[in-house]
């Protein structure tokens, strides 16, 4: 059964059915079978968060998952957040704050930052960072990135109150 | 790099699972949460036949209260065990370590099972099930047997568990009330694994320190409990010259690596401040339980 296996899997709302062989990884499938090349492939063993995207909610390294196991499962990558004209939130905040330099790692540090205000949507500096410490950077020394996270919570904060009010 | 081929088999039940293994002859391997696994796999450092993979096996993820002891599933995630209001509550300092598990993303999808079976000697769960003396129920084709966690890791990255046996269930005794704890770590980073990490409990009986346990990880090929320091300090009263004594012990006892985070030199001296401060840390909270 190296054979390839026929799995159902949800990204970004579109529902694909696919045939995958078991060794190929998630980040694979997403930017070679799907051609969703946001989500970037760095160091291959789950240290960069360069490929991270969300599987069922969740934060985790597409480099650490196989295809195969996601039969079933809904992802969400950096192209399901927002568009060049309707940026999300997280990603307006890292345009403003110029949180980013090369871009490589942006994909994982905005899908990171997702789950990360999800969990602590009152998260202080110092969880911000303990939050992103498995994103690496090499361009920015990451302090624009803190300043967009926490730009970024604060406006999404406002948008709950609003909502809540209306 | 890519990992190399191999069969993939998603099992549906515990039996499934320990059949396939016996049925891929010492070939087979299986997948919980991957975040060591796959790794490895990404490395080529292991070519399996047959990934077995159990994440679809219904009820393998749980934190029960079974009265004296909290029994967790295999397929528990560390973020499972972080948020856990029964883990906080009885096993403060498994709440503790779990917040230096690595990353968010990998404690989403990391398991209890994954991380005692791969057995990294600088990982929190197996110095943890070393220090809170767990027991390790294990099956097989053959049946099932239960080892303690202090006879289970046997290397960096090995264990007792034979190529056909499964880790099913990890059992730990609730802390009695009273118990002083304490869980010290330096990393590089945040979410690194760990220089050097001390764990501790223990109790204050009657201005003495007592049942008294020291996990150290980090240190040394496996995860280990310091048991010279735990005699030195056990009936002792609590005094700079008794931790002195321990702390000298414990710098004794280990024989850490060099390795390009940090010498060995500088991992032995890491070992015994740590084990310092979390005794300070431990008889402090013990004693003001004594005194609650």
């Amino acid at each position: 059964m190296t054979e390839p296996v026929v799995i159902r899997i949800t990204v970004n709302g579109v529902e694909y059915e696919k045939s995958v062989e078991p060794r190929l990884l998630l980040s694979d499938f997403l930017r070679n079978d799907l051609g969703l090349t946001g989500t970037h492939v760095g160091c291959e063993h789950g240290v960069c968060g360069a490929c991270t995207v969300l599987v069922n909610g969740e934060s985790a390294r597409s480099c650490l998952f196989l295809a195969v196991q996601l039969d079933g499962a809904q992802v969400e990558t950096v192209e399901g957040l927002g568009t060049a004209h309707a940026m999300h939130p997280i990603q307006q905040a890292f345009h403003e704050c110029h949180a980013l330099q090369c871009g490589f790692c942006t994909p994982g540090m905005l899908i990171t930052t997702v789950d990360l205000l999800k969990k602590f949507p009152e998260a202080d500096d110092e969880q911000i960072r303990e939050g992103l410490s498995g994103n690496l950077c090499r361009c920015t020394g990451y302090q624009n990135i803190v300043r967009a996270v926490r730009m970024a919570a604060d406006e999404l904060k406002a948008r709950e109150v609003k909502e809540a009010a209306s | 790099m890519k990992p190399p081929p191999f069969d993939y088999f998603a099992a549906d039940s515990i039996e499934a699972a320990v059949q396939a293994l016996a049925d891929a002859g010492g070939d087979g391997k299986i997948i919980a949460g991957g975040q060591s696994l796959m790794p490895m796999l990404n490395f080529r450092l292991l070519r399996p036949s047959v990934l077995i993979d159990i994440n679809r096996i219904p009820d393998l993820a749980y934190v029960r209260d079974d009265g004296e002891c909290i029994r967790i599933g295999p397929l528990t995630r560390h973020r499972t065990l972080e948020t856990s209001s029964l883990v906080a509550e009885q096993l403060p300092v498994l709440h503790e370590a779990m917040g230096y598990v690595a990353h968010l993303a990998i404690r989403n999808r990391g398991t209890i099972g994954g991380s005692l079976s791969h057995a990294d000697p600088a990982a929190e769960l197996p110095m943890m099930s070393l220090l809170l003396d767990a027991r390790l129920e294990i099956q097989s084709l053959s049946g099932r047997r239960t080892i303690d966690a202090r006879d289970f890791f046997l290397g960096a990255l090995t264990t007792d568990l034979d190529e056909g046996e499964m880790l099913v269930e990890v059992r730990l005794t609730k802390l009695r009330k009273g118990t002083g704890w304490a869980f010290e770590e330096v990393a590089r980073r945040s979410g690194d694994f760990a220089l050097a990490s001390v764990g501790i409990t223990l109790s204050h009986d009657d201005g003495k320190i007592s049942n008294v346990r020291i996990g150290l990880m980090g240190v040394g090929e496996t995860p280990m409990r310091a048991t010279d320091a735990e005699s030195l300090l056990a009936g002792q009263p609590f005094s700079e010259t008794v931790v002195t004594a321990a702390v000298d012990s414990i710098r004794r006892t280990v024989e850490p690596n060099t390795d390009l985070h940090a010498s060995s030199d500088y991992r032995r001296h890491l070992v015994g401040v740590l084990a310092e401060q979390a005794l300070s840390k431990a008889w402090q909270r013990a004693t003001q339980a004594a005194h609650d």
